[in-house]
């Protein structure tokens, strides 16, 4: 298990290596240059001249390469053009906001997921299922930033049951130990705060989350219909088991361990989701600053997040490899 | 053992099970197919009897129906199936699920696939016996140690905390024997319980089973495709062909007085049954349909050529050593010897077997043979020539030469290749002829394999498994070739197809002058076409001699030990006739 | 000669899986079974459907379309707080810059058409190749490509899609080659891994020991038995494509102007009008979501079709 890991972390060095290269040449090949990069919008002549005298720019690019990396290790990101703040801190202000948000749509698509595509299996050919059919079809198909328009239009403009945008309340008075806003609200025991973050959330977070909870529910119901056909089931009730000890023992166990690699899948989605609904919903999050950044041309911070978030990715799959190991014992002899 | 010993091969008193006039019925999307019709029969208390049948005869699914786990599409749509007084088909799905386990076992086919791979297998056995209300709290774990033991599993304490991945083969039979006998029931169904094994484990096993079967007075209903298994195991003998019940009597007396057709036929493919190579050779293009006798007639000197001769394969102390990725980040690599210095030689126009159990090395050897896989070091020459380290031309050439059989025939042949394709195929590769010789040559083909010319125009998928063989033998002689190497060649096929394409290799070999080298894990169906045997163990060469020397006057005790293996070999039944 | 009695044992059909065997006719390829499963699976049927109407109205849009790509027309009835709804001149209404919406909509069509084929079939190209590269040749080559496809993974995909335009600049085809190059590790990866699973079957030892060259046996075997995965990918990819295409647009990194007739661009300028015009945001949201609807009932239906578990027998 250990060796997993150490081996899983050692291959991680040369992808990321290879997507630091990748992200260095990227800058180089923008249209303008990589001054133009730093510059934005400002970029004549003279300034991109100055800026790629005084950046190296003009040098030959293994030695630039060589520097900028040697900024990375440092934790220099480089600065946002759009806010001039350095692109590291911009990144772990956000974090948090995105992390809560894409948990709590990971909780809905798992919450909801699972049971939907159990029901659907065990139920096979009635109304669940074919319920939980259709539903999948609907939510991989509609796409994420529409399905955030309708709820946004039904639930916030027409309905007004939640807000529509942001993550708090801005006449909110609140403290925030942590970043995470609904449990700062827990640990201040500010239940009010607590309870506007998470009102805030849960649009977000149902639009964000709809595509894994597709997906979630065909696997578990293509997986607990596989599973209730393997012969160890049939085995098991040859034996005398049946009812709760066969599902529960039996079935759901065997069936979650293709469930369980599925749901480190979304972890990708759920990244490239959260630029889009975080921009539906004016969540300040990672997402939405990425998308103001697209639209900012800010390519610093572009670089910056991308390379960041690649991190992020490989160590959740990473993560998520591991925790496969707990569930299934054969992993574990690995 | 004295209880049980009255009712053996007898038939009084109330029998336990009586099946009457069965019939199951599949729902598919084609209509509904009936796979058992009109079944009857009876398993007294403490008695074995044999179901023997091929796939698709109903034999298992007749089981299926006895413990009520048809597959969903299934159901009991005529007769009944009365249990100890009871009749199961108007049970209730409560009812046939308190019968399970506890008073009706099972011990199911493939151990790899029947354990949960996600709990300790002495988990399993657990909660057997919780949900069977056997025993319960403290004394669970215990009963369940000594039930491993019992199915004769070593250190059984230490192995019920581990998961079924860490056991053998054999040891999960053994764990799936344990849990089938956990609550003690009254009869057992053992559906084809050794089939996925070893030979030298499947004897071993099959042995306990019998021990305990007997010391427990279980009757046993046994599911098996291998009549020389049943003839050895049971009291009495069910045949079933295609969903009915064709024959069923005494073991002995159905097999030395067999009344029906079909059970002549598979009496008489039956490789297990002491048959020999010429009696493959003198009946020739006949379906043997004559009695046993004819079985066990005193071999013919084979008339082959000058063993002067060169041979047309040497095999010159081969080795092959795998590289197996190190396990972890710093894990070493380490080598893993598939063969281990391996010699000998095929002559020409004769057969060569290699027998082995799984990991023996031999699939090894064939694929070595065949130029797939360069050995690590020693040579193997054809004709006198490398086979290794050719050029191109020279390996097009060996090519032509030297043509491979293969175990599977679902998978040795293009799915999207028409039959036509498949055996113009080496034809056009080589350039061979023009499209008019090429139709013709394909024409004949079919013909030496005995398939119809109507079939061409089909795709692998439509045809029967001994069909697609044919059309591997088929395509394998296209080039005309001088050595077939058989690499499981039959071992897929039930066995009266069997030995259809048994008896259609060598009578091949007698026209065309063919050498085989025939790799094969069944030392019966070696019997009845080797000339010469070369026992593996382990990537080495234990034994190697003519057949009669092997099969007669065995010099290794792992040779003796796979011949004793053998379901049947006891069997005198020519003698009794 | 004289041919022996063939005494064979036709399978009866026993299981549920002969009962697919059962409705082969003689001599008819493995593709054109999977065409009549189709036929009478529902699913495909619709989903056929919804894209064949795609497509025509795609085609067909400068017959069906009442004016041309951002044109218009209404200019002048439009008012910062009023946008003129449905009417028997505009039967969908107008949008914010006085342009007829179901003429935009299906202007949009084809545009989504395009983008969606054409960046489907660039990715399903490199990927081919790739995957091809990887799993003919092996060894290191097979490393490297694997390596490239790994780092191409490492990052979501919409974000890889969006440095990729980033770098090709804001134009139409830029978001195809964005959406294309995103979608070649996957093609690259699913080829590859059906090829290696190909490599090792009984099959192709067989035809390699007929002496074919490595070419033929890699080209008339084992890609033939490879592709039908790859099939039913790009038929699912065309979907996510028509939606990926949409979301690059709502991130403002599709091109063109604020009246283009593309529905990703639609659907993001309807976002300000939402209170007095929630139409001008659903209409281009369903068509997005019917047409993926549409590719995707037909792929699932396809693979349905493919499958190998059904194929066998």
């Amino acid at each position: 298990m250990t060796r997993l890991v150490l081996r899983r972390l050692a291959l991680l060095v040369p992808t990321l290596f290879g997507l630091s290269i990748l992200l260095f040449l990227w800058v180089r090949a923008l249209p303008g240059g990589p001054a133009t990069a730093l510059l934005g919008e400002r970029a004549t002549p003279e300034a991109v001249e100055r800026i790629n005298e005084l950046y190296g720019f003009d040098r030959p690019l293994p030695e630039q390469y060589v520097t900028w990396l040697g900024q990375l290790l440092q934790g220099n990101f480089g600065v946002s053009t759009r806010t001039n703040r350095p692109v590291l801190e911009e990144f772990l202000a956000r974090f948090p906001a995105t992390i809560e948000l894409a948990l709590v749509a990971l909780l809905v698509a798992v919450g909801v997921g699972i049971p939907l595509g159990y029901l659907a299996a065990r139920y096979q050919g009635r109304t669940v299922d074919h319920a939980a059919v259709v539903m999948s079809l609907l939510g991989v198909t509609v796409p994420v930033f529409f399905l955030a328009f309708l709820l946004k239009w039904l639930f916030a403009v027409q309905l007004g049951w939640f807000p529509s945008s942001g993550r708090q309340d801005p006449a909110m008075v609140a403290t925030h130990p942590t970043g995470f806003y609904v449990l700062d609200g827990l640990l201040t025991r500010e239940w009010d705060a607590s309870w506007d973050a998470f009102l805030h959330l849960l649009l977000p977070a149902v639009a964000l989350g709809s595509i894994p909870l597709a997906i979630i529910a065909r696997i578990t119901r293509a997986s607990v219909i596989d599973v209730q056909h393997a012969d160890y089931v049939r085995t098991a009730r040859a034996k005398g088991l049946a009812g709760g000890h066969l599902r529960s023992r039996v079935i759901l166990h065997n069936a979650m361990l293709p469930v369980s690699t599925t749901i480190g899948l979304q972890v990708g989605l759920l990244l490239s989701g959260a630029v889009l609904t975080e921009t539906v919903f004016a969540y300040p999050g990672i997402g939405k600053f990425l998308s103001d950044a697209i639209f900012a041309l800010d390519y610093a911070v572009l670089q910056g997040f991308i390379l960041l978030i690649a991190v992020v990715y490989a160590l959740v799959n990473l993560a998520v490899d591991v925790s496969y190991g707990l569930i299934d014992p054969r992993m574990r002899a690995r | 053992m004295t209880t049980t010993s009255t009712n053996r091969g007898g038939g009084s008193g109330a029998p336990l099970l009586s099946i009457r006039d069965l019939e199951v019925t599949f729902r598919t999307e084609a209509g509904s197919a009936v796979a058992v019709r009109g079944a009857s029969f009876d398993v007294h208390a403490g008695q074995t009897v044999a179901v023997v049948g091929e796939s698709g005869s109903g034999k298992s699914t007749t089981a299926a129906a006895v413990i009520g786990l048809l597959a969903g599409n299934g159901s009991v749509t005529g007769g009944s199936i009365l249990f100890d007084g009871e009749d199961l088909t108007t049970l209730g799905p409560d009812a046939m699920h308190r019968l399970r386990g506890s008073r009706i076992g099972m011990v199911p086919q493939d151990p790899m696939s029947n354990l949960n791979p996600v709990r300790r297998v002495g988990h399993q056995i657990d909660e057997t016996l919780v949900d069977n209300a056997v025993v319960t709290g403290r004394d669970v774990r215990p009963r369940t140690v000594e039930l491993l033991e019992e199915a004769g599993l070593p250190d059984a304490a230490r192995r019920a905390q581990q998961y079924p991945h860490e056991f053998s083969g054999g040891m999960r039979q053994r764990a799936l024997i344990a849990m089938g006998l956990a609550a003690r029931p009254q009869l057992l169904i053992a559906d084809e319980p050794t089939s996925a094994l070893d030979v030298t484990v499947q004897r071993v096993i099959l042995d306990g089973l019998t021990d305990l079967t007997d010391r427990l007075g279980v009757a046993v209903l046994l599911i098996t495709h291998d009549l020389g298994l049943a003839a050895e195991r049971a009291d009495r003998i069910v045949v079933m062909y295609r969903g009915e019940v064709v024959e069923q009597g005494p073991a002995r007396q159905l097999l030395t007085d067999p009344q029906h057709e079909y059970t002549r036929r598979l009496i008489a493919a039956a490789p297990s049954l002491a048959s020999r190579r010429a009696e493959l050779a003198r009946t020739g293009a006949q379906v043997a349909v004559a009695g046993v006798d004819d079985l066990l007639v005193v071999p013919a000197a084979h008339d082959g050529q000058a063993p002067e001769e060169r041979p047309i394969v040497e095999v010159d102390h081969v080795s092959k050593v795998f590289r197996l990725r190190g396990k972890g980040l710093l894990g070493r690599a380490t080598d893993f010897t598939a063969v281990d210095d391996v010699s000998f030689v095929v002559p020409r126009g004769r057969t060569v077997a290699v027998v082995g159990e799984s990991g023996s090395g031999k699939s090894t050897v064939a694929k070595m043979m065949l130029g797939l896989l360069p050995p690590t070091s020693g040579t193997i020459r054809f004709d006198g020539v490398d086979v290794t380290g050719k050029d191109r031309a020279a390996e097009v050439a060996f090519r032509r030469r030297v043509q491979p059989i293969f175990q599977d025939p679902y998978a040795s042949l293009d799915p999207l290749f028409t039959i036509y394709r498949t055996i113009e195929e080496p034809l056009r590769a080589h350039g061979i002829g023009d499209g008019a010789s090429r139709r013709a040559r394909v024409r004949e083909l079919m013909d030496q394999v005995a398939l119809p010319a109507e079939l061409l125009r089909r795709y692998p998928a439509e045809l029967s498994g001994g069909q697609r063989q044919r059309v591997a033998i088929a395509r394998a002689l296209a080039l005309e070739p001088e050595l077939v190497v058989c690499d499981e060649a039959v071992s897929a096929l039930d066995v009266i197809v069997q030995s259809q394409i048994l008896r259609l290799l060598v009578e091949l070999q007698e026209r065309l002058g063919l050498s085989y080298l025939f790799i094969s894990h069944d030392l019966a169906v070696v019997r009845q076409v080797a000339d010469h045997v070369c026992v593996m163990q382990s990537g080495r060469l234990v034994e190697e001699g003519t057949v009669e020397d092997v099969f007669e006057r065995p010099r290794t005790e792992y040779t003796r030990t796979l011949l004793d293996a053998i379901p049947g070999r006891d069997l005198e039944l020519g003698r009794t006739a | 000669m004289s041919a022996p009695e063939v005494y064979e044992v036709p399978q009866p059909p026993v299981d549920a899986g002969d009962a697919l065997a059962e409705d082969r006719r003689a001599g008819e390829s493995l593709w054109r079974v999977a065409l009549r499963r189709l036929v009478r699976n529902p699913g495909a049927v619709v989903g056929a459907v919804i894209v064949v109407a795609f497509v025509l109205v795609a085609l067909l849009a400068p017959v069906l379309a009442p004016y041309a790509a951002g044109e218009l027309p209404g200019r002048a009835d439009v008012r910062p707080t009023f946008i003129p709804g449905p009417s028997a001149e505009h039967p969908l209404g107008l949008d914010r810059y006085g342009a007829d919406v179901l003429s935009q909509l299906i202007w949009g069509a084809r545009a989504s058409l395009l983008i969606g084929v054409l960046s489907t079939l660039l990715g399903l190209a490199g990927g081919m190749v790739v995957g091809l590269l990887a799993g003919a040749f092996g060894g290191w080559v097979d490393s490297v490509a694997m390596r490239f496809v790994d780092l191409m993974l490492a990052v979501p995909s919409l974000l890889l899609a969006v440095s990729i335009a980033a770098v090709a600049g804001q134009t139409p085809s830029s978001v195809v080659i964005a959406i294309g190059v995103v979608q070649v590790p996957v093609f690259a990866r699913l080829l590859r891994g059906s090829m290696l699973a190909q490599r090792g079957q009984d099959y192709v030892l067989a035809a390699r020991s007929l002496g074919l060259s490595r070419r033929t046996v890699t080209m008339s075997h084992v890609l033939p038995n490879s592709v039908s995965p790859v099939i039913v990918q790009a038929t699912l990819l065309l979907a996510t494509a028509v939606i990926e295409a949409a979301a690059l647009s709502f991130l403002g990194l599709g091109g063109g102007s604020p009246t283009t007739a593309e529905w990703g661009r639609m659907l993001v300028a309807a976002q300000n009008e939402l209170e007095i015009a929630p139409r001008l945001a659903l209409l281009p949201g369903i068509c997005i979501s019917v047409t993926a609807l549409g590719f995707t009932l037909f792929g699932e239906a396809l693979r349905e079709a493919l499958d190998p578990r059904s194929r066998r027998r």
